[in-house]
């Protein structure tokens, strides 16, 4: 079954079959982005509520583009200058914006589950853009595409998540998906930012030493740390976390491979991540926001029903 | 005013205080029981209740539970509370003080016993606070609320975060005969927390409270109690370490007691999977070897009793963010049917058992009339239809809470009529 059902929440709850459907749609998908007039028909008429009730500059921007270079009517609606700030709760929300007839929702959420939330109590289509600290399954599929497009297949490769684990919806959505396309997963950071029985809960290999991850990695990829993790008290200081865990030029010379290097961003530079590597020739940091378009495009495409051989057809007809 | 005498006839009598169990009558007259087992003939004027098919068994007490009033009428009252009680097989309960303003001063004992009467139901036994206003800083006129009603001292809902304070309830209540009833909690450790800490919360992506939040306030309580003879109470015990420490404690002899949730006996954390805020509650569901260690213990008297920690919400509050939801669950017209479906009926405890921890138990835990059928007690009676089977319908609750996780569920075991001295104050409609 490669159909999607009525939302897309996680990819924890995908089949494989699921997920590589929404890779090879997303494939062709890509060169609409590329070409001088960047918009298809394809979803023409369809409605799209921008739902963000965290500050986000990326990923909302990501599926603006998508909604836009398909031809969808998307609304941005931001906490800031929404009645949400005036008490209404997230269920009156969504019953209004849904009264205006739209078609589908995009959400970013503070709230882990905010999206199946509201997936259960509305009608339109629900598009998770990240819950709480539990999934980003856009960035996930981002991601995978991203590493596809370098190896062809994921299958027996190793990828390490680093940094702050705990705390973050990056690396759950990367771990579920990457252990469905058959990857071998660890994750590497301080233990007091990883899950509590990460191997057992998630499936993973843990390393403590940013040393040994990149000795046993095919990529990397390094999560941000959100700087109040410090003020938290879940590590001493952001100076000693940089000269512990980050990941700089001196330790990835030591690599037996080439190594991949992913960041979802935003980035910390001279944090979790140095400029050396975040701008060096394996990071594929831009390419995954460039692929994070074709991903939402291709997602919002398969949840309206639409078939994966014809996605690209509005771009084949413009040609 | 004085109510005819009530004769029930032809019930399967149980009730282990007395080591009864088998068909017989009840006679109860002014209040109390005058008569047991047998065949009764009973005075011209007895109101005959023919209980064929039913057993008779000592009213149940409830030593947990929150009746929101004063301060929060509109998710529960003492008389919708107490009349939830009686359907629910209760003919006691005790309500905890988080209430707005907090029950901390003999007015406040004497305003729920008011309201109590006035609702002309079960019994409610106020429990005062440990603390004025539940501030865990100054210890609050016990004497006075144990002489205007209390029947022990708790400030539910938090902890009791200071070791000191802890003691000193504890030496203060024990002048007084009462139990100091602890929800057992380090803050520090289940800050932000909103379900168990494990496997599920690392997926959900929600904060975990670990199990040792409780442990370590579990075993401080019991050394606590060692130190100072006072008498603790350990409220809705959720994890297997809590059984160990519980049991050390009183392999030694410290006068530690300790209860269960129906919740925590039946559900494990797997019910949060789907974000459902009525699987969340404090403490939290947690895995099923914590599960089969509460039922271990509780039929090995490890655990002295079950409490139903009866906590409505308005529907609005619960339909939220996971996250968001207030904790708890509704429990008192559910505890009964529940723990016979999953406990009773596959034969892990016996209904004799069961009575055990629902009345006798409580009772003697906390020092409270009643527990028991023997000549000369209190008359309060539960009569229940083991055979019954129903589907839970939050519109049938008579508590204003919708909020429980078994709604849609079908359980096994029903209360068909719940007697307070002497007087029937609840009948189940036998068409319902």
């Amino acid at each position: 079954m490669t159909g999607l059902g009525k939302d897309l929440l996680d990819l924890e709850s995908l089949s494989a079959a699921q997920i590589t459907a929404i890779l090879d749609t997303a494939e062709p998908l890509k060169a609409i982005s590329l070409r001088a007039i960047k918009k298809v028909p394809t979803m023409r008429g369809a409605t799209i509520v921008n739902l963000f009730f965290e500050a986000s500059t990326r990923t909302r921007v990501s599926f603006e583009f998508a909604e836009k270079r398909m031809s969808a009517d998307a609304v941005n609606v931001a906490i800031g200058n929404s009645s949400v700030s005036k008490g209404e709760t997230l269920v009156d929300t969504a019953r209004n914006l849904e009264a205006m007839k739209i078609d589908m929702v995009v959400i970013r959420h503070q709230a882990s589950g905010a999206a199946r939330f509201l997936a259960e109590r509305i009608e339109s289509n629900v598009i998770n853009a990240g819950d709480g600290t539990h999934e980003h399954p856009t960035q996930g599929l981002l991601d995978l595409l991203t590493l596809r497009d370098r190896w062809g297949s994921l299958e027996g490769k190793r990828v390490c998540l680093c940094g702050d684990v705990l705390h973050s919806r990056v690396a759950r959505s990367n771990i579920h998906g990457l252990r469905k396309l058959g990857a071998e997963v660890a994750v590497c950071g301080p233990r007091s930012l990883l899950p509590n029985g990460a191997e057992e809960a998630l499936g993973v290999t843990v390393f403590d030493r940013i040393e040994a991850a990149v000795e046993w990695a095919d990529a990397l990829n390094i999560l941000r740390l959100q700087l109040e993790r410090m003020t938290a008290g879940y590590i001493p200081s952001l100076r000693e976390y940089n000269r512990v865990f980050g990941v700089t030029r001196e330790r990835l010379e030591r690599a037996p491979r080439d190594l991949l290097i992913l960041h979802p961003g935003p980035m910390n530079r001279g944090v979790e991540i140095d400029s050396d590597v975040a701008d060096g020739p394996h990071s594929l940091i831009l390419d995954q926001v460039t692929n994070g378009v074709a991903i939402r495009m291709a997602v919002l495409y398969l949840l309206r029903g639409g078939r994966p051989d014809l996605a690209a057809a509005g771009s084949a007809a413009g040609e | 005013m004085t109510t005819r005498p009530l004769l029930l006839t032809g019930g399967h009598l149980l009730d282990p205080s007395i080591g009864l169990d088998g068909v017989g009558d009840l006679l109860l007259i002014d209040g109390a029981v005058a008569s047991v087992g047998g065949t009764i003939a009973g005075p011209d004027d007895a109101v005959r209740v023919d209980c064929r098919g039913l057993h008779v068994t000592p009213g149940f007490i409830d030593v947990h539970c929150h009746l929101r009033e004063p301060g929060r009428e509109d998710v529960e009252t003492i008389a919708t509370g107490a009349r939830a009680a009686a359907a629910g097989g209760f003919t006691a309960v005790c309500a905890m003080p988080n209430t707005d303003p907090v029950t901390d001063n003999q007015a406040a004992v004497g305003f729920i016993l008011a309201q109590a009467a006035k609702a002309n139901s079960s019994r409610v036994y106020p429990i005062g606070a440990i603390s004025v206003g539940m501030n865990g800083v100054q210890l609050s006129e016990m004497g006075e609320m144990v002489a205007a009603g209390a029947v022990a001292v708790s400030d539910d809902g938090r902890p009791v975060v200071s070791a000191q304070l802890m003691r000193t309830a504890l030496e203060y209540a024990r002048t007084f005969g009462i139990p100091v009833a602890d929800h057992c909690e380090e803050p520090t450790l289940a800050h932000g927390g909103v379900m168990n800490e494990g496997v599920i919360s690392a997926r959900l992506g929600l904060k975990g409270i670990p199990s040792e939040s409780e442990e370590i306030m579990v075993i401080r309580d019991i050394l606590l109690a060692r130190r100072t003879g006072g008498r603790v109470h350990l409220c809705h015990m959720s994890t297997w370490g809590s059984v160990e420490l519980i049991r050390w404690g009183k392999e030694r002899g410290i006068p530690v007691t300790a209860e269960v949730c129906p919740h925590h006996l039946t559900l494990t954390e797997e019910r949060v999977r789907q974000y459902d805020t009525n699987a969340k509650m404090n403490p939290p569901l947690r895995t099923q070897r914590d599960v089969d260690a509460l039922v271990a213990a509780l039929k090995d008297g490890t655990i002295d009793c079950v409490a139903t920690d009866h906590a409505p919400h308005h529907n609005d509050e619960k339909n939220r963010e996971f996250s968001d939801a207030p904790n708890g669950i509704v429990g008192l017209e559910t505890a009964l049917s529940v723990l016979m479906t999953w406990l009773v009926t596959p034969g892990t405890i016996s209904l004799s058992q069961l009575v055990e921890k629902l009345s006798c138990a409580p009772a003697r835990v906390f020092g409270l009339p009643g527990g028991t059928l023997r000549r000369g007690a209190i008359a309060d009676v539960t009569v229940l239809d083991a055979g019954a089977s129903w589907t839970v319908q939050g519109g049938d609750f008579r508590s204003k809470g919708r909020n429980s996780p078994w709604l849609g569920a079908t359980l096994t075991g029903r209360v068909a009529r719940c007697i307070v001295g002497g007087r029937q104050v609840h009948v189940r409609d036998a068409s319902a």
